[in-house]
């Protein structure tokens, strides 16, 4: 049996084993070479760039903050925004009543076209374990002090839809252009482990 | 499934790490085993997302923990086109130079009988549901910090493929699933009040709550 995991034991180190699976792919022809370097290159299309514009589009735009609420995934495509996790997109709105943040705790399902491929400690065992039940304190201890008189609410992404924060537009960014209020939104705050921030401390 | 993949509410991890401007990959293979996962499911049609997400359930219980994020990908790729064929284990083994681990296989009791599936939504926003999901060795996405639970359905989702179905056979089974709000008492007795759950469930994983018990 091969199943059985060992940590001393002389497996393949991950590299290898990848290598392996495409140089076998490719001998029995079922995939080239040139197929999984296109499908690595399509990774830069997913980008945090996208859900930006996206957010920061709602901001200046009454009519469109309002289809993106509706149907996050139809609002995104009439920016050009689409892709693979991106099949249906939802976008819940911060209030000063109420903070959202996303998280995925059976696996690490996230709005790829929009946020981008998620970051590691998004995808951690400690993120999904904690932040369904303690949100609070896992915002506070990652920079996030949400007053106690705000509600949390925490999207556990466990079916198709795909979930994207739109955070509060700042006071003191009220005279920004769009692209200026695109430079201001992070995976972090659409994602919901962070607020907006204007100017660099 | 309860396994080590159903994490949300376990106790006892600490702090999450954050790496300031984290690439989407930090090594080449990562990269490679991203790309192939996508490839084997969107060209090669070699199994669907649910059978994937299973895949990775069936880790290990300790690698599954200590694994990055991109081994498991590896390990969900790897194992299914092993398991269907595609791929023998001798032939990777050779190619990889050292043993090749994989997921644990499929439970033969994985597949459940599965219930007439309706396509119309049972539950409008506002309904009080009760978490009725059994215990299943098979996929499912119904986690194990909500079953018994009593929420409220704040929004109705389209039809979408029953994953336990999905996962283990060829059956293709559509129903609606629905946004449900739980507060975070109703979840643990220590949570802090000013605060709720809202996780997408599935028509089945559900039954309405009487009134009677809505309002103890």
């Amino acid at each position: 049996m091969n199943q059985h995991v060992d940590k001393h034991s002389v497996n393949a180190s991950p590299p290898a084993r990848a290598t392996a699976l495409q140089r076998l792919l490719v001998e029995k022809n079922l995939l080239t070479d040139s197929d999984v370097h296109a499908q690595i290159e399509a990774a830069d299309d997913l980008s945090e760039a996208n859900g930006a514009r996206v957010i920061a589009r709602a901001w200046i735009d009454p009519g469109f903050r309002i289809r993106l609420l509706e149907n996050a995934t139809t609002a995104a495509r009439e920016l050009g925004i689409e892709g693979p996790e991106g099949k249906y997109m939802v976008a819940v709105e911060n209030t000063e009543q109420v903070h959202n943040v996303i998280v995925c705790t059976q696996c690490s399902c996230t709005a790829w076209p929009l946020i981008g491929l998620p970051p590691d400690w998004y995808k951690s065992p400690a993120y999904r374990a904690r932040v369904v039940r303690e949100a609070r304190t896992v915002l506070q201890e990652m920079g996030l002090a949400v007053a106690h008189d705000r509600k949390i609410r925490v999207w556990d992404t466990s079916g198709d839809a795909r979930y994207v924060v739109l955070p509060l537009r700042p006071a003191s960014a009220a005279d920004f252009s769009e692209e200026q209020l695109q430079a201001l939104v992070t995976r972090e705050a659409m994602i919901g482990v962070a607020e907006i921030n204007v100017g660099h401390p | 499934m309860d396994g080590i993949h159903d994490l949300g509410g376990t106790a006892g991890f600490g702090a999450i790490i954050v790496e300031p401007n984290e690439p989407a990959f930090h090594h080449a293979w990562e990269a490679t085993a991203w790309a192939l996962n996508m490839l084997a499911i969107s060209r090669m049609r070699a199994y669907n997302t649910d059978a994937y997400r299973h895949a990775l359930e069936r880790m290990d219980p300790s690698w599954y923990l200590e694994a990055s994020y991109y081994e498991r990908v590896l390990t969900g790729v790897t194992t299914l086109l092993v398991e269907s064929g595609v791929v023998s284990l001798e032939e990777l083994e050779d190619r990889a130079g050292g043993p090749v681990p994989l997921s644990q296989p499929v439970s033969p009791t994985a597949l459940p009988i599965v219930d007439v599936i309706a396509t119309i939504a049972a539950f409008v926003p506002g309904d009080v549901v009760r978490v009725i999901a059994a215990s299943t060795r098979g996929h499912s996405r119904c986690p194990q910090y909500v079953r018994g639970h009593v929420g409220t359905v704040v929004r109705v989702y389209p039809l979408a493929h029953y994953p336990e179905a999905r996962a283990h056979s060829t059956i293709k089974l559509r129903e609606h699933t629905y946004a449900v709000e739980f507060s975070n008492r109703e979840l643990w007795d220590d949570a802090d009040p000013n605060g709720t759950v809202v996780i997408e469930l599935f028509e089945q994983y559900l039954a309405k709550e009487q009134r009677e018990q809505e309002q103890q």
